[in-house]
């Protein structure tokens, strides 16, 4: 980690392409810098959460996308650098803002980093975010690997700040997750603090000033459309036609290595400054060119401008994308899909392996052995059973999630985060169902409150389930308003989510879920409520305890193979071989399973703690 | 003409799959050679498949395409199979003899291990496969499992990398307590292929 910090300019350092993404800050002297964790984006924030204090910046892990981007916005305003990044449904968030931080510009620069998802490896769409440099009318830069991912964003601030507008910077899953060598460069120093000098007419987005800062915005695009073409990033030798490939970002990647392992005789133009579109580069490109491929990750949005090129410039080429059918319009891409597509319009000899065609069990992600979530579904499931009750679950985003498997199946509806509970407020009015939330306490932070207002203010009648387990688990357990400690490490003070609740008067009660039968009893009390009511089920998550309990076995004699410890708990210590047995490797000895064994044949195993 | 030499590690979350993969990679960019890995994180901590790709050359996509991989570290004997189509023809397969069965099935749906080898067999002459947790808990430590696997990787005759190289890396990268014990893993795990 201090690695990062402490390296030399020409040092060669084995990096993530997130941790390049911290490192280019502090190279380009950011003071300030903010973000929501969010998987791919979320090892930036981990480094910079250890070495900002000892590198002299300020970070903070915000409550929301949102408020990070205006933290930033603030801070570039006042004349001071700021870098902002978050996944890619974070910057639907901050999108509010961000247009009109596109309006205002910033007094230094200002870097906002896209980390999208192709394939949702962890998230519920793959949208891609260049549309959003189109949409705000931002400089935006597509990095396709650590290197590049250092180079451009320091690049980013640079331009930034000469233009005075906000950059976007975006990667993807497998560039942000890609590791390999990154020369590093000179640290800058940076500004203390800045001064913000006041200009009503400039920051305050009223009609009037936003007419004439829309006209600023445009013709700073204009200037900076000059540039794009000049650009080192977007440079390629000259083609005498033949066929060729524009490609850019991770797509870039697998392109080059298909085309210098089969050694086709196809040019590769790689854009890494792609808006403004450097429509020049591209025109010189192709203009001789019989066919041309546009590879590119996951909307066809570079293609659509090459064919306005090519109607403009009333050219015949033959252009080969996502449109025709030739690339897939979804996922994320790799060598044999490439591989593939282009062999649908030129004939490739290619040796085929016959796949491996076997069916072999999947192995779903689950609950960690002792999760608390697992023991709060297992109780509301108990007392819904108990109650007779059929409820539609309104989940959110976070590992319980995950209570979209069986045997929980605790999840109906989900949207995004904050959904939970301004979805329940519809259910609530538009059917006689009864309906459950559940929502995280670090998604509770991000989004819940507005939503919670909502549904108090509306008379809105569900059950709120708070899984407060003390963290952001999900992204690796970062800390949010509710704890004792920020994220520099240093004190603050925590905001209990019960004080919240309990200040809008709503009724509550905060459970142990580990505690299996005063959880049930809670769960039933709160159902049979005919009013909005909340309860909070609080215990860390495994991952952060540092202790684990003793490991529980089971006494085969008692045990009569009812199998609700497997079939009902799940836990995934809990195994059937021969027998119900405890996997001693796995158990966190939480002891829930003690508690719902109706036969009292599982025990706490006395002796050693391992 | 392949461009780089790829390795592909696979087995189950908590196992030091990425910690192995990370420490060929610097290794590599030491001895002065280019080279790409990827890590997927998320799910990992919670029992799902994980892998990484390192690719040791010109190589510059992180997903080591179908056919590819010149060796493969299997760290668990199903993920070997699942991820069979990774591998080029006779590329040396190191596999974990220890299987961790999903937790979602019975034990008596988990394909028997000998079976699983068999079918291995079938893609590649050169499938070593050894008790790699057996070796690790003789070293000292049940967690270096991975150090013993990598130790096995050295042992292979194509293999980039000297051993020295390896070890200079583990020193980097591993907390220094563990060293001793990771060591030992790493050189059992050498001898249980050699021997
Ligand atoms: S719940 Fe108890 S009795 Fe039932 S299968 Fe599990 S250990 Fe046996
Ligand atoms: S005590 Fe029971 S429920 Fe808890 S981790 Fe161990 S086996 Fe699983």
């Amino acid at each position: 980690m201090i690695k990062i910090l402490d390296a030399r300019k020409g040092d060669e350092l084995f990096l993530l392409g997130n941790e390049a993404a911290a490192r280019a800050a502090i190279e380009s002297g950011v003071t300030v810098a903010s973000t929501y964790p969010g998987t791919p984006s979320s090892e930036i924030g981990d480094v910079l959460s250890r070495i900002a204090s000892k590198a002299g910046l300020y970070f903070e892990f915000s409550t929301n996308e949102k408020v990070a981007v205006e933290v930033a916005a603030a801070a570039a305003a006042s004349g001071v650098r700021s870098f902002t990044f978050m996944k890619h449904v974070g910057l639907n968030v901050a999108s509010d803002s961000l247009v009109s931080i596109a309006y205002t510009g910033v007094e230094a620069g200002m870097v906002i980093l896209s980390a999208d998802d192709p394939s949702m490896f962890s998230s519920q769409n793959e949208q891609d975010n260049r549309h959003y440099a189109r949409f705000a009318n931002i400089p935006l830069l597509e990095p396709s690997n650590p290197q590049e991912i250092l180079d451009f964003t320091k690049y980013a601030f640079n331009l930034s700040e000469k233009f005075k507008i906000p950059v976007l910077v975006r990667t993807t899953t497998r560039v942000s997750h890609m590791r390999s060598r990154v020369k590093v460069g000179e640290i800058k120093k940076m500004r203390k603090k800045g001064q913000f000098k006041k200009n009503p007419k400039r920051f305050v987005l009223v009609p009037s000033t936003a007419k004439t800062m829309h006209k600023e915005l445009i013709k700073k695009t204009e200037k900076i459309s000059k540039i794009v073409n000049k650009s080192p990033y977007n440079q390629h030798h000259k083609t005498h036609g033949g066929y060729g490939i524009i490609t850019s970002g991770g797509a870039f990647n697998y392109t080059h290595d298909i085309i210098n392992e089969k050694k086709l005789p196809i040019s590769i133009l790689k854009l890494g400054f792609t808006y403004p579109f450097p429509d020049k580069v591209v025109l010189r490109f192709i203009e001789d060119l019989e066919k041309v491929f546009i590879i590119e990750e996951v909307d066809p949005i570079i293609e659509k401008d090459v064919l306005s090129i090519i109607g403009r410039e009333n050219l015949e080429v033959d252009v080969h994308g996502k449109l025709d059918g030739t690339f897939p319009r979804i996922y994320e891409y790799n060598q044999d899909i490439i591989e593939a597509s282009i062999r649908k319009q030129i004939p490739l000899k290619i040796k085929r392996k016959e796949p491996l065609k076997a069916h072999l069990p999947e192995r779903p992600p689950t609950f960690c052995p002792g999760c608390p979530h697992r023991a709060v579904y297992y109780s509301i499931n108990k007392a819904l059973e108990e109650l007779e009750m059929d409820v539609i679950f309104s989940t959110d985003i976070g590992c319980y999630t995950l209570g979209i498997e069986s045997p929980y199946n605790t999840a109906d509806y989900l949207l995004s985060m904050g959904s939970s509970i301004g979805a329940a407020c519809g259910f609530s009015k538009a059917t006689r169902q009864k309906i459950v939330s559940f929502i995280g306490d670090s998604t509770f932070f991000h989004a819940g409150i507005p939503p919670l207002l909502n549904a108090i203010h509306n008379k809105h009648n569900f059950l709120i389930v708070i899984l407060d387990n003390r963290t952001t688990a999900m992204t690796g357990g970062q800390p949010h308003p509710g704890l004792p400690f920020d994220g520099m490490g240093g004190e603050a003070p925590a905001i209990p989510i019960e004080n919240i609740i309990e200040a809008l008067d709503v009724k509550f009660k905060v459970i142990n879920p580990m505690n299996i039968k005063k959880s049930i009893k809670a769960f039933k009390e709160a159902l049979k409520m005919d009013s909005l009511n909340v309860v909070i089920a609080r215990y860390p998550c495994q991952l952060s305890l540092k202790a684990k309990g003793k490991p529980v076995k089971v006494d085969n004699d008692l045990c009569n193979e009812c199998l609700e410890c497997i079939n009902k708990l799940a836990c995934p210590a809990i195994i059937y071989e021969n027998g119900i047995k405890v996997n001693q490797k796995y158990c966190r000895g939480c002891a829930v399973c003690i508690q719902i064994c109706p036969e009292k044949a599982i025990r706490p195993k006395r002796g050693s703690s391992r | 003409m392949k461009l780089s030499y790829d390795i592909y590690i696979c087995g189950v979350g908590g196992q030091g799959i990425i910690k192995a993969g990370e420490i060929i990679g610097w290794a590599a960019m030491k001895e002065g050679m280019d080279v790409v890995m990827s890590e997927i994180h998320g799910m990992a901590q919670r029992g799902g498949v994980v892998s990484t790709d390192v690719r040791i050359g010109q190589a510059k996509g992180t997903i080591i395409p179908s056919g590819h991989a010149d060796l493969m570290m299997a760290f668990e004997p199903l993920e070997a199979l699942r991820a069979i189509d990774k591998i080029r023809k006779d590329a040396h397969l190191i596999v974990n003899l220890t299987p961790i069965p999903p937790f979602n099935i019975n034990a008596g749906e988990y394909p028997p291990v000998d079976e699983i080898i068999e079918k291995l067999r079938r893609f590649s002459g050169n499938v070593y496969a050894f008790d790699a947790d057996r070796v690790a808990l003789e070293a000292g430590h049940p967690l270096s499992t991975n150090m013993a696997i990598l130790g096995a990787a050295t042992a292979m005759p194509d293999f980039p990398l000297s051993q020295d190289a390896i070890i200079e890396s583990m020193k980097a990268n591993l907390p220094s307590k563990l060293f001793k014990v990771n060591l030992k893993a790493f050189n059992r795990g050498f001898m249980s292929l050699e021997g």
